[in-house]
C-alpha cells in the first residue's frame, strides 16, 4: 500500500440573483414612536443569516445603530412579496430593496429632525449612533428618538419606507443564445491538496487554499461560515453524496445517513481562506452572495487532485474509492503526475 | 482554518468606513438556535392535529388500473382518504407562477406514474403511525409500463414517452428542443487548433440534506381563511402553487414560514404546503404532511445529474480558441426547476473565460426518475465540475502550468462574453494569484503582474461574425431527422457586432428611495440622487480615504501588495444579564404557547 500526495487546482465564477431577471423583492420599513426601526420581508433565513444581513443593511441605509433595528419576515400577511431564497438572490435582491425601503425612511426622518432643529434637512447627517446633527456642527443635534416621538406625537407625518428592487425580466434568443444572465458575477480559485491510498481507493483531504471575490463582506463571519462550511459541502459532493450512486441506474440508493455518506467533523478539510471584495455596482453596497458559489470549485479541484496524485481521471461524480480503484487497476497502478509548486 | 480579508486588493474602488456594513456582528438569531429554542415549523402544536402521508409507487413508469382502499379506511382512526379527483386543479408546473413551461405535473397521479416513488393517493389519520399502516394497506394493481432512465436514450427515437407535455421528452425552447448558444465559429477555429481536446463529465443527483426534511402544518383559520406553517424557501412560490392547485383565492391563505432548518434549494418544489392545506381543507382540522428521511432521499427532488461533453480547440501557447459543448441535464420526470438549469447552464459558458468561438447545444431531458430540482449552485456546479477539469486537461496537453492556464484565458474587464455581454466586474485573475501565494504555489513574473483590469483590447471586446443553424427544431429527433446533440455546422451567417439591450435594475419608483451616492460606499454608474442631495455629485463617488486605508490609487498586484492582516475577532459575545430575557428558557418568552417547549 502506498499513499499518494496529490494537488489540484480550480478556478470559477458565478452568477449572483436569478437567471434573467424578474425576480422581485419588496421591503417595507417603519419606525416605532421610540426610534427602532422594523424591516419587514418575505425572504427566508434558511440558516445563512438573511435576517442579519439585511438588519445590517438597514441599518447603514438609515444611519442608525444595528441595534435599533430588527428583522421580521416572512409571515404573508404582513411581509411583502419577495421571490425566496435561492439563486444567490437573496442579499441582492432583497438587499436592495432593504436600502431603497430605509433611504425613503431615512429621508422622511431628516425631515422629521430638520423640523425640530428648524434647518434644512440637506444639511443634517447622521452619526449611526443614534443622533441627528447639522453637519460640521455635531452640537446641534437630536436623538432618533426624539425625532421619531417629534414625528409621531407632534408631526404627524411616519417614518417608513417601500422598496423594491428587480432586475427586469428578458428571455433567450434561441438561435444565438444572447442573453442578459445577470447583472453580477462572484469569484473564486481553489487548490486542494490530498492523498490516495492505492490499495483503498481512499482519498483524505489534507489542505484547502482559497481566495473568493465576494463584492464586499458584508458581515465577514457570515461570509466566513459560508465560505467553510461550502468547502465542507464541496468535498462532500466530490467525493461521497449521491442519491443514485450508479447513474443512470437507480439502484442501491440510499435512504438514510448511514447510507447516505458524507464526511464527518473529524473530515473537515484545514482551510486557508482570502477573501476579495471588488463591489459589484449594482448590489447593497457592493456585496456579491457567497453562500452558492463557495461549493462549486472544491469538487474540480478534487477530481484534479487525484489525478495529479494516481494519474486516474475520476470524471463521474462522485470520485468513490471504487471508481479510483477501477482506474488504477485499468492502467496498471498509480501513475503520479507531475509535482505541483509549493506542494508539501 | 484561517480568514484574512485582502483589503489592499481593488482598495480604490471601496470604501471600508461604513459604520455597520463590514462589522462582524452576531446574527439576530443565533441564540434561539443555539440553545435549541428556535421556532421552526414543525414547532407549531395544534390541538387534535392530524397527519398525512402518501401512497406511492413502486414502479419508473405504470399505469394505475385501480385502487382498493376500503382496507385502509375501515382502520380506525384513519380520517380521509384522499384522491387525485380530491385536488380542484390537479396540474401544474412550478414556473407557471413566471409563464415559463407547460403545466405537466399533478399533485397526486392519475392515472399514470413516470418515477418510483410517485404518489397517487394519500391516508389523512390520527397518528402518524396510522397513517402509515393505512398506506400500507391500500391495494394498487399496476400495470407496469416500459421506462427510461438514460437521458441521452431518452431523447432517441422510439424511447418510450415520459412526460406527456413534452413529447419529445425533452423540454421545448421554441423553437428547438434544446438551448443553443452560437458565439463566432466553432468548426472553422477547430480546423486552425493545434491542439482538439476532448472529454465527458457526469455527476449523479444529489440530495440536499437538510437535517430539517420539507413539511407544513395547515389549519383552518377563522375568516374562512387557512395557515399554513412551511419550511419553504419561497414563501410567495408555495402559496401562490396552493392557490393555484387548491383553486383558492390567495387571500384565503395565510403562510408563515422564513425561519428553515436547513434547504440547500430542496424547499423551493412547493409541494407539502398544497397537501398539508388540501387536507385542512378535505377535514376542518389542523393537518401535518412532513417527509420522512427516506422520502427527503428518495422522492422528494434532488440536484439533478448532468452530463457534459465538451471539445476544445487550443493553440500550441494554450490559447483556447474555440469550446464546443453538449450538455444534458436530467430532470426526471416533471419540469420542476430543470428548464431554468438550461437557460442558467447556457449563459454560464464557457466558464470565466474569454474564448472567441463558443458553440453549446444544453437538453433538459425528462427521464423516468424523481424529478430534480433546485440546489445549491444549480445550473452551475456540475458545469463548472467539467470546465474546470477540462481545464487541467488542456493544461496537460499544451504543457502550461495550470494556474497560468487559466490566467492566460482568464476573461478581463471589458472583454466580450458568449452571451454578447460585456464583462465587468472581474477578479478571477486576482483570485488564482491570491489561492497560488497562499498555497506556495510559485507563479512567473507575467502571471504575478497580469489584472483583470487590464488586458482586454478592440478584438476581445468584439461580438464575432457567427456560424448559426436550424437543426434540433420540436419533433425532428423524435423522427430521426437530428444526427447529433452536438451542435451542428453552420448553415448560415449572422454580421459581427449583433446583439440586443443589456438588461439593468428597474430604477426607484420614487427619488427618495435612492440611497445618496455618497453613502453607498462603491462607484455606482449613473445613480440619480434625489435633488435635494445633488450637490455631492454621483461622478466622485470614492470618498476621500479614511485614514486607516492603505493609500492604492492604481491597482496594484497582489504579489507586490502586502496584504492587510485579517480583521481582528470581534469580541465573543457576552453572556445575558440575568433576568435580560427571562431565567428558565433564555430567549423565549414566559408565556409560551401554542409552540413546542424544550
Amino acid at each position: 500500500m502506498t499513499r499518494y500526495a496529490g494537488r489540484g487546482f480550480a478556478a470559477i465564477n458565478y452568477p449572483i440573483g436569478m437567471n434573467l431577471g424578474g425576480d422581485p423583492a419588496q421591503a417595507l420599513v417603519h419606525s416605532t414612536p421610540d426610534g427602532k426601526f422594523m424591516v419587514t420581508l418575505s425572504a427566508i433565513d434558511l440558516g445563512q443569516g438573511m435576517k442579519s444581513v439585511t438588519r445590517q443593511i438597514a441599518a447603514e441605509a438609515l444611519g442608525v445603530p444595528m441595534e435599533d433595528v430588527y428583522v421580521d419576515t416572512a409571515d404573508s400577511d404582513t411581509g411583502p412579496h419577495d421571490m425566496g431564497s435561492f439563486a444567490s438572490r437573496g442579499t441582492h435582491r432583497v438587499g436592495n430593496a432593504v436600502i431603497r425601503a430605509s433611504s425613503e425612511a431615512r429621508a422622511q426622518m431628516m425631515e422629521a429632525a430638520a423640523e425640530e432643529l428648524e434647518v434644512n434637512a440637506t444639511d443634517l447627517d447622521t452619526d449611526g449612533q443614534g443622533n441627528i446633527h447639522v453637519k460640521g456642527a455635531p452640537q446641534r443635534k437630536i436623538t432618533v428618538a426624539e425625532t421619531a416621538i417629534a414625528a409621531q406625537f407632534k408631526q404627524g407625518r411616519t417614518l417608513s419606507g417601500r422598496g423594491i428592487f428587480l432586475i427586469e425580466p428578458s428571455g433567450v434568443d434561441p438561435d444565438t443564445g444572447e442573453m442578459s444572465p445577470v447583472t453580477t458575477y462572484a469569484h473564486a480559485a481553489l487548490i486542494v491538496d490530498l492523498t490516495v491510498d492505492d490499495e483503498t481507493g481512499e482519498v483524505t483531504v489534507d489542505k484547502i487554499n482559497s481566495a473568493y471575490e465576494v463584492g464586499r463582506a458584508l458581515n465577514p463571519k457570515l461570509v466566513e461560515q459560508q465560505l467553510i462550511g461550502g468547502a465542507w459541502m464541496g468535498v462532500s459532493h466530490a467525493l461521497y453524496e449521491t442519491t443514485e450512486p450508479y447513474y443512470p441506474d437507480r439502484a442501491h440508493g440510499p435512504e438514510d445517513f448511514n447510507t447516505y455518506l458524507m464526511p464527518g467533523p473529524g473530515e473537515i478539510v484545514p482551510h486557508d481562506i482570502a477573501v476579495l471584495e471588488r463591489p459589484a455596482a449594482d448590489a447593497p453596497y457592493g456585496g456579491k452572495g457567497p453562500g452558492e458559489m463557495c461549493a462549486n470549485p472544491v469538487l474540480p479541484a478534487v477530481a484534479n487532485a487525484v489525478y495529479n496524485a494516481v494519474g486516474v481521471r475520476v470524471d463521474k461524480l462522485p470520485i468513490t474509492p471504487e471508481k479510483i480503484l477501477r482506474g488504477l487497476q485499468a492502467q496498471g497502478g498509480a501513475k503520479p503526475g507531475p509535482r505541483r509548486p509549493g506542494t508539501q | 482554518m484561517s480568514v484574512e480579508f485582502r483589503k489592499d486588493l481593488f482598495a480604490d474602488e471601496r470604501r471600508d468606513d461604513l459604520n455597520e456594513i463590514g462589522k462582524p456582528h452576531t446574527r439576530q438569531d443565533i441564540e434561539g438556535h443555539v440553545t435549541g429554542r428556535t421556532a421552526y415549523y414543525d414547532d407549531h402544536l395544534f390541538d387534535g392535529l392530524l397527519h398525512m402521508r402518501c401512497v406511492r409507487s413502486p414502479h419508473h413508469h405504470a399505469r394505475v388500473r385501480s385502487v382498493d382502499a376500503s382496507a385502509a379506511e375501515a382502520l380506525p382512526g384513519v380520517r380521509r382518504v384522499v384522491r387525485p379527483s380530491d385536488v380542484p386543479h390537479n396540474i401544474n408546473t412550478l414556473l407557471s407562477l413566471i409563464g415559463f413551461g407547460e403545466d405537466d405535473e399533478q399533485l397526486l397521479s392519475d392515472p399514470i406514474v413516470r418515477y418510483r416513488g410517485e404518489p397517487v393517493l394519500a391516508i389523512i389519520a390520527e397518528t402518524e403511525a396510522i397513517a402509515r399502516a393505512a398506506c400500507a394497506a391500500v391495494r394498487v394493481d399496476w400495470e407496469v409500463l416500459p421506462h427510461v432512465l438514460d437521458p441521452e436514450e431518452a431523447i432517441a427515437p422510439g424511447a418510450p414517452s415520459v412526460n406527456p407535455a413534452y413529447s419529445d421528452n425533452s423540454f421545448t425552447y421554441e423553437p428547438y428542443d434544446h438551448v443553443k448558444l452560437r458565439f463566432g465559429d466553432v468548426t472553422a477555429a477547430f480546423a486552425q487548433a493545434d491542439h482538439l481536446i476532448e472529454a465527458e463529465y457526469e455527476m449523479s443527483p444529489i440530495e440536499q440534506a437538510p437535517i430539517e426534511t420539507c413539511g407544513a402544518i395547515a389549519a383552518p383559520e377563522t375568516a374562512d381563511r387557512f395557515v399554513c406553517h412551511t419550511g419553504t424557501q419561497a414563501l410567495f412560490f408555495s402559496l401562490g402553487t396552493t392557490a393555484k392547485l387548491l383553486d383558492l383565492p390567495s387571500s384565503r391563505l395565510h403562510f408563515i414560514g422564513g425561519t428553515v432548518g436547513g434547504g440547500f434549494g430542496g424547499k423551493v418544489d412547493s409541494i407539502t404546503e398544497p397537501m398539508a392545506v388540501l387536507g385542512a381543507v378535505l377535514t376542518g382540522r389542523p393537518v401535518k404532511f412532513q417527509w420522512d428521511r427516506p422520502e427527503e432521499m428518495q422522492v422528494g427532488a434532488p440536484r439533478g445529474a448532468e452530463r457534459w461533453r465538451i471539445k476544445d480547440g487550443v493553440m500550441a501557447d494554450g490559447r483556447i480558441i474555440a469550446r464546443e459543448f453538449t450538455g444534458f441535464f436530467d430532470a426526471g420526470a416533471y419540469t420542476r426547476l430543470s428548464s431554468y438549469a438550461g437557460h442558467k447552464g447556457t449563459g454560464h459558458l464557457p466558464g470565466p473565460y474569454t474564448i472567441p468561438n463558443v458553440a453549446s447545444n444544453v437538453f433538459c431531458v425528462f427521464t423516468n426518475r424523481t424529478p430534480a430540482t433546485a440546489m445549491r449552485g444549480f445550473g452551475i456546479t456540475g458545469v463548472d465540475f467539467a470546465i474546470e477539469c477540462h481545464m487541467d486537461r488542456v493544461a496537460e496537453a499544451t504543457g502550461l502550468d495550470p494556474i497560468s492556464l487559466r490566467i492566460l484565458n482568464s476573461y478581463r474587464d471589458g472583454d466580450m462574453k458568449a452571451h454578447r455581454r460585456v464583462a465587468k466586474n472581474c477578479a478571477l485573475v486576482e483570485c488564482c494569484q491570491v489561492a497560488a501565494d497562499k498555497a506556495g504555489w510559485t507563479l512567473s513574473a507575467q502571471d504575478k503582474a497580469a489584472s483583470s483590469l487590464a488586458g482586454s483590447d478592440a478584438q476581445r471586446a468584439a461580438i464575432p461574425e457567427t456560424a448559426l443553424d436550424e437543426e434540433g427544431r420540436v419533433g425532428a429527433r423524435k423522427e430521426g431527422r437530428v444526427a447529433s446533440t452536438a451542435p451542428a455546422p453552420g448553415t448560415k451567417r449572422l454580421v459581427a457586432g449583433t446583439h440586443g439591450r443589456t438588461m439593468e435594475a428597474v430604477s426607484v419608483q420614487r427619488p427618495d428611495m435612492e440611497i445618496l451616492a455618497e453613502r453607498i460606499g462603491h462607484a455606482i454608474p449613473g445613480a440619480t440622487s434625489a435633488p435635494a442631495a445633488a450637490a455631492p455629485v454621483a461622478a466622485s463617488p470614492v470618498a476621500p480615504s479614511p485614514p486607516a486605508r492603505p493609500a492604492a490609487a492604481t491597482p496594484t498586484p497582489p504579489a507586490a501588495a502586502q496584504p492587510t492582516p485579517p480583521v481582528p475577532p470581534s469580541a465573543p459575545p457576552s453572556p445575558p444579564k440575568p433576568f435580560d430575557r427571562g431565567v428558565r428558557r433564555p430567549g423565549v418568552s414566559q408565556f409560551l404557547s401554542g409552540s413546542r417547549r424544550r
